[in-house]
């Protein structure tokens, strides 16, 4: 459930993306998540929806890229994509392995309409001020209300 | 259409906070460890025969993370080290600001030792960073072998897995073996304490754990940077 919170997140770090330029439209972000990080990308995508409806960020896509542990070969030092917890080297058959990835929960990149008459001048700057910002308890508790309307408007 | 790199952690600003937060735990040589488990694990119980076992003297204080009520921090109090109480109000996790709040008015240079609490919940807890030295996580014989493969995110980052509640293996299916593989399955590394705090087997043990880690913890602050 604090899939609400990291959502809350990635569009406090769109809002500062947004800020250094200037009439820029947000089309969308993509962020990395490991499968050890213990983010649902379901539930998150969902978050994301729920929270950017009716906002400035209405209609902006999360591009999601859920990655697969990683691990490194102490003997070999062969470095392999670790599926089904698997420890064993692939290329030496070692057992001696360690977990060098899998918790990733980073930012890609950001999709952006440029305004086409920056150049002349007539593009207002628009500093993005997200109703959504915050880590707070209060916002968290206000945007998963939102969601629960939005669930009891799917049924 | 224009696409601009994006770079950081997406939790950036508890990152930030938990980044500061360590600093000034290594400053003071606070060895910081934060306890996870689903809820009733026995995470407040296992506090409560730690802070029994230690010295009066000992420099050792105790943040408790709850959605709601002051109940757990009411029982450590008993123990004569100082306990605050963090009130989430619903929040499924604690977070670096709410450490950062709530030991402001403490000194750290008077403790070796913090132990925090976390909210009973095996999955968010797993992606906050609250500035400690080592997670641990609680793991009880009432609970399936199969949860480090269910719940990987937290075993996964904790360096100590503890098995709780055993003096109730004769009476459960609970296979501790297997829970233990599974537990490597996810993170090789993983040390294991089992525990009864019931019968207090294995107390020891987890107090020199404790202990050793402490000064693991000291010795790296020793060594020069970089």
């Amino acid at each position: 459930m604090h899939e609400m919170g990291i959502a809350n997140s990635i569009l406090s770090g769109v809002a500062k993306e947004l800020q250094r330029r200037p009439g820029a439209r947000a089309v969308k972000v993509g962020v990395r998540i490991g499968e050890l990080a213990g983010v649902d990308p379901d539930a998150l995508s969902f978050a994301f929806e729920a929270l950017t409806l009716d906002t400035e960020f209405a209609g902006l896509a999360i591009d999601i890229e859920y990655v697969a542990p990683r691990s490194r070969c102490r003997k070999c030092s062969r470095e392999f994509e670790v599926r089904n917890y698997e420890l064993l080297c692939p290329a030496c058959g070692s057992l001696s392995t360690e977990r060098i990835s899998g918790d990733e929960l980073e930012f890609k990149y950001l999709e952006l309409e440029e305004p086409e008459s920056a150049a002349t001048g007539r593009a207002e700057p628009q500093v993005a001020e997200s109703p959504v910002i915050g880590s707070g308890a209060a916002e968290i508790r206000a945007a998963e209300s939102r969601v629960r309307e939005l669930e009891v408007g799917k049924q | 259409m224009n696409r601009v790199p994006m770079e950081g952690k997406v939790l950036n600003e508890n990152a930030r906070v938990a980044a500061e937060l360590r600093e000034r735990f290594c400053e003071r040589r606070v060895l910081v460890v934060n306890l996870i488990s689903s809820p009733g694990s026995g995470k407040t119980t296992l506090l409560e025969k730690t802070l029994e076992a230690l010295p009066r003297a000992g420099r050792v204080a105790v943040l408790t993370g709850d959605l709601q009520t002051e109940n757990d921090a009411n029982r450590l109090k008993r123990y004569g080290f100082p306990v605050k109480q963090i009130v989430t109000g619903g929040t499924c996790h604690l977070d670096a600001r709410m450490i950062e709040k709530h030991i402001a008015d403490w000194d750290l240079s008077q403790l070796d030792m913090l132990i925090v609490e976390n909210v009973g919940n095996l999955v968010c807890p797993s992606s906050y960073d609250l500035g400690e030295a080592a997670k641990i996580v609680l793991l009880s014989v009432t609970e399936g072998e199969d949860k480090p493969l269910k719940y990987p995110s937290i075993f996964f980052k904790s360096e100590l897995m503890v098995l709780t509640k055993t003096d109730l293996l004769p009476y459960v299916p609970f296979d501790a073996d297997a829970a233990i593989a599974n537990a490597r399955r996810v993170h090789p590394e993983m040390e294991v304490v089992k525990v009864s705090c019931l019968g207090g087997n294995g107390l020891g043990e987890w107090m020199n754990w404790l202990e050793r880690r402490r000064q693991v913890f000291l010795s790296t602050l020793a060594q020069p940077v970089g």
